[in-house]
């Protein structure tokens, strides 16, 4: 029968199927951060509960750790030493802070080889959806199922549905993966793919980058899906072969004969399929409180009054009055004060050479405070070993140490109230940069672009 | 877990689509290596102003809703981070069970470990609901987990569909990891199988 990616995947991890209709899931591996973690770790404790495979998790602080160079303030330092001495105690391999390896759990876990295609991934976090760029199955989970995955290596999950989203057309220059995860978001609207795993196929996504996969799959979530998935391919193996966790010898070999039958099968049927064509797709910022609110940067901000559907257009009344927009603005007009560049969304070496690509040889606008936080210790040395680093610090930009920093505003970075940001990130939620702050968000290139001109520009007349 | 089996209170209305979990619970205060004590920041920013004083027309900031135990809200409730927090906020501030058109996914799953029945029923219905839970004091919803029926202060009945796994360890106050861990043959059965099949994945590192 033909079969699709996510069912080859979901079927091969079955331990049992119950009479009630769910199903216990084996968990291949588990990512374990600084934020959610720390009442699993207690309700073990208080169990006396073990972890049952300790090396199928790997841990490391990323919400919490400050990026400026300074001490993490006292409340945030205990629960990072939490984190570590929790998973010292359970046996949990560690990357501890300040070690060449850590950073954020999204960006790290792909990079040592930790996560695999045909494997299911599990994290406290709603972006582990990143991880299906590689074809594995890989979700975000709540605490009580930290604590659930830690001492049984399962999960009682119910299958969801199955969407695929084909992506056709090749968009120009300057424009970037991440416009085309905000065109399908805005293409399936915010709730969209809610009770679905999404496989992204067609060529848009055979022709992208290993690193573009991820922040495709990375924001599927911000669709309401619970996972999304890429077929592994030559450009997978290509990136994971000889990464420090990946198998190697013999254990390669057999584990790539077994990754090239995951494709979905010709024929192989979806609960709903979706087409998107993105060639002519323009750079994107958004202009509202959810990622489906988005708009061409040469576009305008929408007048909600316009807006036939009744829940979209009170959404974009709230949207405008937290923004502070009035309809029909244009989106260059708009100035940013703030400008982050990093996250899980976009802080892999690709991304700082985009923005490194137009921050080069020019100045950061006055009154902008930008602001480069790489994914992870490798990436930041890899960047500096290119020159990055003195090309954004020469344009004004601060050269952060890795963590998750602006994107979740919880490390003592963030933007003030009532300030605009231009963030790389992948939420532009009411307050998540910070109480009051005003999220827009967008490519590296186009942050950086913003960045320089001290208003969203279009990208491309910078390229 | 703490059991749900049936609630009757006031309901307080939020017709707000995709309330996230930032709103429900500001990170800010995620930060915290506790369960508990969350209740009293839920909702920050649409509860109080920036001084941390109450906006005084926010719904939970009036009587009778302050103490109701019932939310309904628009759809897509719960979207957004993964963070147990906004469960625990929740159920700390008071609230056994949310109604709305649809929820968010790891949320919705999130809210059965935490004592909370979320609760799917139509938008129109919602709708409705919405309008009788404005009302006040004396609008008494009552939902049923047993039944599976809420019952609204007009007297009409709406079934919900919750599945059986989730119902049963509402219903029981199951420890869902010492259920899974009871039959943990099955978990050996399959990793034995498992490492012949693809030893390369049983191996991390
Ligand atoms: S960068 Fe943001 S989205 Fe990614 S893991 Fe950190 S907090 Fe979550």
């Amino acid at each position: 029968m033909a079969t699709t990616l996510f069912s080859k995947v979901w079927d091969d991890h079955v331990v049992e199927e119950r009479p009630d209709g769910s199903v216990l899931l084996y968990i291949d591996r588990h990512l374990v951060h600084d934020a959610t973690s720390p009442q699993a770790f207690s309700a073990l404790r208080a169990e006396g509960r073990r972890a049952r495979h300790p090396a199928a998790s790997l841990a490391v602080a990323d919400h919490l750790v400050p990026t400026d160079g300074r001490a993490a303030a006292p409340r945030l330092a205990v629960q990072i030493a939490a984190l570590e001495a929790n998973a010292r105690e359970f046996g949990i391999p560690v990357l501890p802070l300040g070690s060449p390896t850590q950073g954020i759990v999204h960006v790290v876990g792909p990079e040592q080889g930790f996560v695999l295609p045909g494997l299911t991934v599990v994290c406290g976090d709603s972006h582990t959806s990143t991880h299906g760029a590689f074809g594995a199955l890989a979700f975000g989970i709540g605490t009580s199922e930290v604590e659930h995955v830690i001492a049984t290596q399962t999960l009682v999950q119910t299958r969801p549905r199955e969407m695929r989203i084909t992506i056709a057309g090749r968009p120009g220059p300057g424009v970037a993966a991440k416009d085309v995860a905000l065109a399908v978001i805005a293409s399936i609207g915010a709730a969209g793919g809610a009770g679905h795993a999404i496989e992204y196929a067609g060529p848009t996504v055979a022709a992208m980058a290993m690193e573009e996969r991820m922040t495709l799959c990375n924001m599927t979530i911000e669709a309401g899906a619970r996972t999304g998935m890429i077929a592994p391919d030559a450009t997978t193996l290509d990136w994971l072969e000889g990464r420090p966790m990946a198998p190697s010898g013999a254990d390669w070999q057999a584990a790539t004969g077994h990754w090239r039958t995951l494709a979905s099968d010709p024929g192989a049927r979806f609960d709903r399929e979706v087409a998107v064509d993105v060639s002519g797709l323009e750079p994107q910022v958004t202009w509202g409180i959810n990622p489906a609110q988005t708009v061409a940067v040469t576009g305008r901000v929408p007048d909600p009054e316009a807006i036939a559907d009744a829940g979209l257009r009170q959404a974009a009344r709230r949207a405008l009055a937290y923004m502070d927009l009035a309809p029909g603005t244009a989106m260059t007009a708009i100035r940013p004060s703030r400008v982050f560049i990093g996250s899980c969304t976009n802080a892999r070496l690709s991304d700082l050479r985009a923005a490194a690509a137009v921050a080069r040889g020019r100045r950061v606008a006055d009154g902008v405070i930008a602001q480069v936080v790489p994914g992870s210790g490798l990436v930041r040395r890899a960047a500096e070993a290119e020159g990055l680093d003195r090309i954004f610090i020469e344009a004004g930009f601060q050269w952060h140490e890795p963590g998750c920093s602006m994107c979740v505003a919880i490390n003592g970075d963030r933007v003030p109230a009532g300030e605009r940001c231009a963030s790389t990130s992948n939420r532009n939620f009411e307050g998540r940069q910070g109480p009051g702050a005003r999220t827009h968000l967008v490519s590296p290139a186009m942050a950086a672009a913003a960045a320089i001109a001290g208003r969203f520009v279009d990208v491309r007349e910078m390229i | 877990m703490e059991p749900f089996v049936r609630v009757a209170s006031v309901a307080a209305p939020l017709p707000i689509d995709n309330v996230d979990t930032d709103v429900i619970i500001p990170a800010e205060f995620g930060v915290t290596m506790e369960r508990g004590g969350l209740g009293p920041h839920a909702f920050n920013g649409l509860r109080r102003f920036p001084d941390g004083s109450e906006r005084p027309d926010f719904v939970l900031n009036r009587e009778p809703w302050r103490h109701a135990k019932i939310l309904v809200a628009g759809a897509n409730f719960g979207c957004g981070s993964s963070r147990e927090h906004a469960p625990w906020a929740l159920r700390d501030f008071g609230f056994r069970a949310i109604v709305a058109p649809s929820f968010a996914d790891i949320f919705y799953g999130n809210c059965f470990r935490n004592g909370i029945l979320p609760v799917r029923l139509p938008a129109a219905v919602v709708t409705d609901l919405m309008e009788q839970a404005g009302q006040g004091a004396n609008a008494v919803f009552t939902i049923d987990l047993e039944s599976q029926a809420l019952v609204a202060p007009d007297g009409t009945r709406h079934d919900f569909a919750v599945d059986p796994w989730r119902r049963r360890c509402l219903l029981e106050g199951l420890d869902e990891i010492g259920a899974t861990l009871a039959g943990a043959a099955a978990i050996e059965r399959f990793e034995a199988g498992y490492a012949r099949r693809r030893p390369w994945a049983a191996r991390a590192g």
